[in-house]
């Protein structure tokens, strides 16, 4: 399968967009955390996306036809994992999301699951040459991803396995899916509605109570919102200046170095930074978008399609929620918040799509 | 299991085109909420942002100490903590979280709902004081529960305390939280949770001793944690008050008059200086520091011998037969009598077809002066009958009966000198004849108050001269810049003839034989006076009048030396039957004075000095019984 490639067509853009939304975080990680006790964690972040480019750069050399070919043997050493956390994996915070390694270190593992779920939709739909989408397709799609996503729902990590969702529904919006099959899955959902209600957990119902009725707030989940939008409103044109912002030095906005930082970010470099950055992230999706619509074949359109739908759907939520827009959901926002694991696999798909731009006249 | 990878399988292009529309149109939608956030409502949520970080929290002003004419500590303020409510940049509390703070504090949850209630109303930037005097305990779930209730905050204040606990609580006072009227008024610059005085020298100095808060800008964080400050008003403490009591002396007279139902004024006749001020009962001043619970309120005010009254100067009450010597002033001014007007007393008298009793079965024949010294009812019934109703009450008045001293305490009874024009718009009938000769003696409805009998007493002891009872020391509220009211008074002058007459039977009542007061004599000390035993009580401060336990009012007012007096002591008695038992109160006072005099041969006197208030030392020269020039002191002084 391998053939010649052409290093012009390698996209410098696409990693350049990343690494320059990847400082932005930078920086204000450290604006947030400098005078806490959590004041080196910037440089743990610099490290993290300095690997994460090195990685992006690695991945980018291997054909990503041999990586969808690890699917099956990821997929099953994912949904292991996962179970392994579940049962016997250590709670931090009433959570067990992490894997523990060797050395102090620890891996989120339902990130990792992410791109599996992304390989796996690629997978499937790469062999497919239907126009149109099958029951069949349904139904394996729908055991293989509903697995990870109960699993990573359970630890509990909610946002984490929504992010799972947009992935497959991209996939089968491209592999053709018809109107009957949409009713169907739709009149599927409305029945597991009251069955999920069951399953959330007291804090997740109090936050989509908060925001249905927000005058019932009672947690003050309502208040973390009304916080958020102080700062980033307090921000203005030009925002307060590195480390100027109060909500964010004071502690109104909650862990503004990891699902809240676009909220300290607002609020110190006011509309004009927020303008930079959210734009920064369309460049980067219409060019994984323009990638895939450039892929060689199935296998690298959908990989692109699924990677570019689960970092949409992660940007719109995070940004969506810190200005009332959404529900609050613990969704890290792609290559700003803190937190290796994500920034980490992030590059690797980036990596992946560079892989398959690269590759995109060679079939 | 392998994958395989289909060539020249192409999508229709509208599907990639139609997701990057999609996401543009998504992250334009966002890019315009983050405008409306940042440019539309910029303003607004900076201001937001900045109430948020900014606190102002009051800077409590120490209030004044309340001290006695020796500088001696009445009224002090010590450091506590108040547990505030921050309700600017806040949170509103949920019930759940309300519930919680009740419990942490250890109060009663829907007193806590009620306060927050009613504090509603109040601008947010005002925070509210929940509890008053923190413990360690409350301090420590505060500190523990920042995460929970940001909302709270922990204010230092300055509590009152009250060394000598209920000694001269009465003229005192207690001070208390501010009421929402008082705070509503405009420009009233009160807070909810501010320490006002809310009744005797605490409630009338009340500017004096409040001072000024300050404010203090500090930056919080989220969890109301102080991590800066930015600009600091200080307070202007309040001003020392140094009282015209004399504390070992109101220690004297709060151990006279025992547990006893009354009160004991004692003031120098000379300058209206009140030296000791008792009620009985008592209260306890600094439960009312704390924020007074309800029961503890309630206990208080439905006591049926009214311990939050005032005696001294609110006890509305018939003086009996003190009253004779203002009838006795009133026929010996205005010549209706000379002293060498006898009559003989068989115990018994009609007068107008009614027949009206001696309280002892007749005094034989006397005069002017043995009718003082024995306190002859008849004598005096006679006097009234041949006065009338308005020469006595012209009298009454004159020497200043029937209305307030003036006394810098609130909520003085003027108490009451009936007169035919008072019935007729009180009652709408006519003066009944009869009702002089009970006023004569002082009954019916001629009301008095403790006070009122040592001004007028002390007054007419002194030739005619009134000075204004007061507390405070004129020079030193003029010298904070408070204008008090002249502390001269009334001059009325009594002739030399009648005011020999009635000093000698005073003089007698104590020291001679058959004399009422008997009981207020004390070798070496020279002491005159008058008693009184009052059958009619007022029904406002006492209902019991028809119920088998009722007795009757004891009164005495005692001067010293019996001219010229330097001292005037009067001894209320509620039920105490016969004025014998207020007679050794008021000679124990007395004595004290001129033991704690002739101790020190000195007595401080306070002065003014460079804005400040310093002590002098007066020299004092001692009295002694039948020392006093003898133009004032006849014969009978020794025969006893």
């Amino acid at each position: 399968m391998r053939k010649s490639l052409n290093f012009r067509d390698f996209d410098w853009l696409l990693l350049i967009v990343a690494g320059a939304i990847a400082v932005a975080g930078i920086v204000e990680i450290y604006s947030t955390t400098a005078h806490t006790a959590l004041a080196h964690q910037y440089k743990r972040q610099v490290y993290w996306v300095a690997l994460g480019l090195i990685v992006a750069l690695i991945v980018s050399q291997i054909d990503y036809h041999v990586v969808v070919e690890q699917t099956p043997w990821l997929y099953v050493l994912s949904v292991l994992v996962l179970t392994g956390l579940l049962v016997a994996g250590r709670s931090i915070g009433g959570t067990r999301r992490w894997l523990h390694l060797a050395g102090g270190m620890s891996f989120q593992v339902s990130e990792f699951a992410k791109l599996v779920i992304i390989l796996l939709v690629a997978a499937h739909f790469a062999e497919r040459k239907a126009e149109r989408v099958a029951w069949r397709d349904l139904v394996k799609l729908g055991i293989l991803v509903g697995l990870p996503t109960v699993l990573v729902a359970l630890e509990p990590d909610l946002g984490t396995a929504l992010t799972f969702i947009p992935i497959v529904a991209a996939g089968l919006f491209l592999g053709g899916i018809r109107a009957r099959q949409l009713a169907v899955i739709g009149l599927l959902g409305i029945l597991a509605l009251p069955v999920a209600w069951h399953f959330l957990r007291p804090y997740q119902r109090e936050r989509l109570r908060a925001f249905s009725h927000p005058s019932q707030d009672t947690q003050g989940s309502r208040y973390q919102v009304t916080q958020t939008k102080i700062a980033i409103g307090s921000g203005g044109f030009w925002g307060k200046g590195i480390g100027n912002g109060t909500q964010n030095r004071l502690g109104f906005i909650p862990v503004s170095y990891a699902d809240s930082i676009f909220a300290a970010f607002a609020e110190e470099q006011g509309f004009v930074g927020t303008l930079i950055v959210l734009l920064l992230y369309l460049v980067l999706l219409l060019r994984l978008l323009d990638g895939a619509q450039m892929a060689g074949d199935r296998a690298g359109t959908f990989l692109l399609v699924g990677f570019a739908s689960a970092l949409f759907f992660q940007i719109a939520i995070n940004t969506g929620m810190l200005i009332g827009f959404l529900p609050i959901t613990g969704i890290p926002l792609p290559l700003m918040s803190q937190g290796g694991s994500s920034v980490l696999l992030t590059f690797v798909g980036l990596g992946m799509a560079v892989s398959v731009r690269i590759r995109r006249f060679v079939n | 299991m392998s994958v395989q990878f289909p060539e020249d399988e192409r999508f229709p292009t509208w599907k990639i085109a139609f997701l990057q529309f999609s996401v543009a149109l998504t992250v334009f939608l966002i890019l315009a909420g983050y405008w409306r956030l940042q440019i539309g409502h910029h303003r607004q949520l900076l201001d937001l942002a900045e109430r948020n970080r900014v606190r102002n929290l009051p800077v409590i002003a120490p209030r004044g100490r309340i001290l006695d004419r020796e500088g001696r500590v009445l009224a002090d303020s010590f450091p506590a903590f108040s547990v505030l409510l921050i309700r600017e940049g806040t949170e509103p509390l949920a019930p759940p979280g309300i519930v919680g703070i009740a419990h942490g504090l250890r109060e009663d949850p829907s007193d806590l709902r009620n306060l927050i209630h009613r504090v509603g109303k109040l601008p947010r930037f005002q925070p509210v004081v929940l509890k008053q005097s923190a413990t360690l305990e409350d301090i420590a779930f505060l500190e523990s529960h920042r995460v929970e209730y940001p909302a709270l905050d922990l204010m230092q204040v300055q509590q009152r305390l009250y060394p000598k606990n209920e000694i001269a609580a009465a003229a005192l006072g207690y001070v208390g939280e501010v009421s929402e009227e008082t705070i509503a008024k405009p420009d009233s610059g009160y807070r909810p949770g501010d320490v006002v005085g809310k009744s005797g020298i605490e409630r009338t100095y009340n500017s004096i001793l409040e001072g000024r808060d300050g404010t203090r800008r500090v930056v919080v964080d989220s969890r109301g944690r102080e991590v800066g400050s930015l600009t600091t008003i200080n307070a202007l403490p309040g001003n020392d008050l140094r009282l015209t009591l004399d504390l070992d002396l109101q220690m004297a007279a709060e151990a006279a008059l025992g547990d006893r139902t009354g009160a004991v004024v004692a003031l120098d006749p000379r300058s209206g200086e009140v030296l000791a001020m008792v009620s009985h009962p008592s209260f306890e001043p600094n439960d009312f520091a704390r924020r007074i619970d309800r029961d503890q309120w309630n206990k208080l005010t439905s006591d049926p011998l009214k311990p939050l009254m005032n005696k001294a100067i609110q006890a509305h009450l018939a003086p009996g037969s003190v009253f004779k010597i203002i009838t006795g002033t009133a026929a010996l001014e205005t010549g209706t009598i000379k002293p060498d007007f006898t009559i003989s007393c068989p115990g018994a008298v009609t007068i107008y077809g009614h027949t009206y009793h001696d309280w002892r079965k007749g005094h034989g024949t006397v005069n002017f002066h043995r009718a003082i010294v024995v306190s002859c009812d008849v004598y005096f019934y006679t006097l009234g009958k041949l006065l009338g109703i308005d020469k006595i009450a012209y009298f009454a008045k004159a020497f200043g009966l029937g209305e307030r001293t003036g006394i810098d305490l609130p909520g003085e009874d003027p108490g009451l000198i009936p007169s035919p024009e008072w019935v007729e718009k009180t009652f709408h009938r006519k003066w009944y004849a009869g009702e002089t000769i009970s006023v004569a003696t002082g009954q019916g409805a001629v009301a008095v108050t403790p006070i009122q009998l040592a001004y007028v007493l002390g007054g007419i002891a002194s030739g005619g001269e009134f000075h204004r009872p007061h507390l405070a020391f004129r020079n030193q509220l003029l010298a904070v810049g408070y204008d008090p009211p002249e502390d001269t008074g009334e001059h009325f002058p009594i002739s030399e003839p009648t005011l020999d007459a009635i000093l000698k039977g005073m003089w007698g009542v104590v020291n001679e034989g058959g004399g009422t007061g008997a009981g207020a004599r004390c070798p070496g000390v020279d002491i005159a006076g008058k008693t009184g035993t009052a059958q009619i009580v007022s029904a406002d401060l006492e209902k019991s009048a028809h119920q088998p336990d009722y007795k009757n009012t004891a009164w005495f007012v005692g001067f010293s030396p019996s001219t010229h007096p330097e001292i005037v002591v009067t001894v209320l008695v509620i039920r105490g039957e016969h004025s014998t038992v207020a007679t050794p109160i008021a000679r124990e006072i007395i004595k004290a004075y001129w033991d704690k005099k002739l101790a020190h041969k000195a007595t401080l006197q306070p002065v003014q000095h460079e804005g400040r208030l310093l002590s002098r030392i007066e020299v004092a020269q001692p009295p002694t019984a039948g020392e006093a020039p003898g133009r004032r002191h006849p014969g009978e002084s020794r025969n006893r």
